[in-house]
């Protein structure tokens, strides 16, 4: 059995109350009134950089010559020449300074709520495929996807405040306002409306907790158990669930990722976050198995164990890295104007994050991991899967932040201390869960096999 | 031409196999070559042999093919005659890489493949039209068998290998 260190307990509680002090700061900092909104610009407009990009962000919706007028002083007479535009711009920029808490929020619920989902699906493939390697592993992932439904409440409670306290901060099709002057948003609002958003994903949550606790229950049940009807039980439902999974996966990345761009769509758009989950679930699987070892409670996980995932975490990077290529290529290629403003946006104000998301999770992963004694190394395959971690971090920031805040980000106090926030939760979730149960599957059909795994 | 001698144990099962090649390491007898109809795992290491250094190779041919598909796109693209093809930016390599990246990994993975196998072949000397160097058919078939020096001690390793289960020992002059 597991003991839940009261310095990780405490570490947990720290950063919980530094991230909800941090989060608390991002919103009070963030209710600027029309005059200070006001009096920031004109700030700005004096120091050269920072105008220059907000003359790029102006243009480029107007399609013209973005690049030319980006140095020239094109932007401070274009906006000044009517009151009225000048008016909507700082609108404009407060409603994105205004956002800026709630985004950071919800980007990082997110990332910890889909962690646990990667490691739910990943735990469902290992039982429906009959692995032998991994059953040693099984409990850390049940452990894991405890976070699950708190996770994915929290995600779908941020998402349905942002609508009810907050002014619509993270959705703009749940402004009533804005969808009485967009045709298109109208034409979704089938789909797009806040009663079906918030129902949708109690049915998501639902189904996949459903599974999740049946899944331990059968689990624990078959430590005791004479026979194998739980295992059996255990298949059948994750080969159910698999599923039920890939459908609402790829509709929760179109209700809770996709529509905050909602003139924007992408088939592939539920595959390539599920990418981006599943590889992050399979690194912290990587990272919690090592911390635990290294604690001494799971002398039967060796190297091999270790080595299998890293060979997923390399594996899953690259087909990462295929859907967020194939998505990208295909809307630069053909350029049509109502995709391509989607990459527009980013490239012109998230180039950094954009690209060097590309370089964590793709460039470091396959030359970092590539080589198999590497894999072996415990350090090493820590300090890969941080840098995967952080890489897709910013693949969800890079998916949210542009249509929230637009080029008004930064990585500061409300983005770390949503982090720190979800990190402590998440921490404290997972190893409490972890004390509930023995660390080995006792009566699990392969668990001698995998004991016994080398490669 | 010197002629030495060597003894080929026959075994019939692997597992026995790996047991007496591990005697007969353990011996300090050094054993030239072991036959077998099919892949035994574990036999590399038993027999002590240096891990195959063919995926380093693979890996550098795959470089060599992405520098051959850059610089064939860069120079064909954008340097020797960089026409406006549908609008695509062909000023420079960068602003049009996404359409060369299919190139670029095809070529890279093209590479690596190819000239692997051929090293493969050239360091395991396997060609067409080939002499096989088979000692005896049948470890293509359902028997193993194990090649080992002799330097006059023929006795003591007869008896060693009788011990470890061969099912035949002979004594082979063989021409070098």
């Amino acid at each position: 059995m597991y003991t839940f260190s009261n310095k990780l307990k405490t570490f947990s509680f720290i950063l919980m109350i530094l991230g909800a002090l941090g989060v608390g700061y991002g919103f009070m900092t963030s209710h600027k009134s029309f005059e200070e909104v006001e009096h920031l610009l004109a700030e700005e407009s004096h120091h050269g950089g920072g105008h220059g990009e907000e003359a790029a962000h102006n243009e480029a919706s107007h399609g013209a010559h973005a690049t030319v007028d980006t140095h020239a002083e094109g932007h401070g007479e274009t906006a000044h020449t009517e009151v009225d535009e000048h008016a909507k711009h700082i609108k404009h920029v407060q409603h994105q300074i205004a956002n800026r808490p709630w985004s950071a929020l919800y980007v990082a619920a997110f990332f910890f709520m889909m962690i646990a989902l990667g490691v739910l699906a990943f735990y469902a493939i290992q039982i429906a495929s009959q692995a032998g390697w991994s059953p040693v592993l099984f409990r850390v992932m049940e452990g894991m996807t405890a976070y699950l439904l708190p996770g994915a409440l929290i995600v779908l409670g941020i998402a349905a405040a942002s609508h009810f306290i907050g002014h619509n901060n993270i959705f703009i099709w749940m402004d009533p306002e804005v969808v009485a002057h967009d045709k298109l948003i109208q034409g979704k609002s089938g789909w797009l409306n806040i009663w079906g958003f918030i129902i949708r994903g109690l049915i998501f949550i639902g189904g996949w907790s459903l599974y999740r606790h049946f899944s331990r229950k059968f689990s624990i049940a078959q430590d005791t158990a004479e026979d194998k009807s739980n295992f059996k039980k255990s298949f059948r439902i994750s080969a159910a669930f698999l599923v039920f999974f890939i459908y609402t996966e790829s509709m929760m990345s179109w209700d809770w990722i996709m529509s905050v761009d909602p003139h924007w769509f992408s088939t592939l758009f539920g595959w390539y976050v599920f990418a981006s989950m599943f590889v992050s679930g399979i690194t912290v699987i990587a990272l919690i198995t090592i911390y635990l070892k290294s604690r001494n409670y799971l002398e039967f996980v060796n190297e091999n164990h270790l080595h299998d995932v890293a060979k997923f975490m390399f594996a899953f990077s690259i087909f990462w890295t295929y859907l967020w290529f194939s998505q990208f290529m295909l809307i630069w290629y053909s350029n049509i104007p109502e995709e391509v403003t989607y990459f527009v946006t980013r490239f012109q104000d998230y180039k950094l994050p954009f690209l060097g998301m590309v370089v964590m999770n793709f460039v470091f992963p396959i030359l970092m991991l590539m080589n198999a004694d590497y894999k072996r190394i415990p350090w090493f395959v820590v300090m890969a899967g941080l840098v995967i971690l952080f890489g897709h971090y910013i693949d969800i920031f890079n998916m949210i932040m542009p249509a929230t805040v637009g080029d008004r980000w930064f990585i500061g106090i409300p983005e770390i201390s949503s982090v720190l926030l979800f990190a402590g939760l998440f921490i404290f979730v997972v190893f409490t869960a972890l004390t509930k149960a023995p660390l080995l599957v006792k009566g699990y059909p392969f668990r001698k096999e995998s004991e016994e795994f080398h490669y | 031409m010197e002629a030495s001698k060597v003894i080929h144990a026959i075994y019939t099962d692997d597992d026995i196999l790996m047991s007496a090649v591990k005697k007969v390491k353990e011996e300090r007898h050094h054993i030239e070559e072991i036959y077998t109809p099919f892949p035994v795992h574990g036999l590399d290491k038993a027999m002590g042999l240096a891990p195959t250094r063919i995926a380093i190779t693979a890996f550098m041919y795959g470089l060599v093919g992405l520098t051959v598909a850059i610089l064939m796109m860069n120079f064909i693209m954008i340097e020797d005659w960089p026409q406006n093809i549908g609008g695509k930016p062909s000023f420079s390599y960068l602003e049009n890489m996404p359409a060369f990246v299919p190139i670029m990994f095809e070529l890279t993975v093209f590479f690596a493949a190819h000239l692997m196998v051929i090293t493969f072949y050239l360091r395991s000397r396997m060609w067409p039209f080939k002499n096989a160097e088979n000692p005896d058919p049948r470890t293509t078939d359902d028997h193993f068998l194990m090649e080992i020096a002799v330097h006059g001690n023929e006795k003591e390793l007869e008896s060693l290998l009788a011990e470890t289960g061969a099912v035949e020992i002979n004594l082979v002059d063989k021409a070098h």
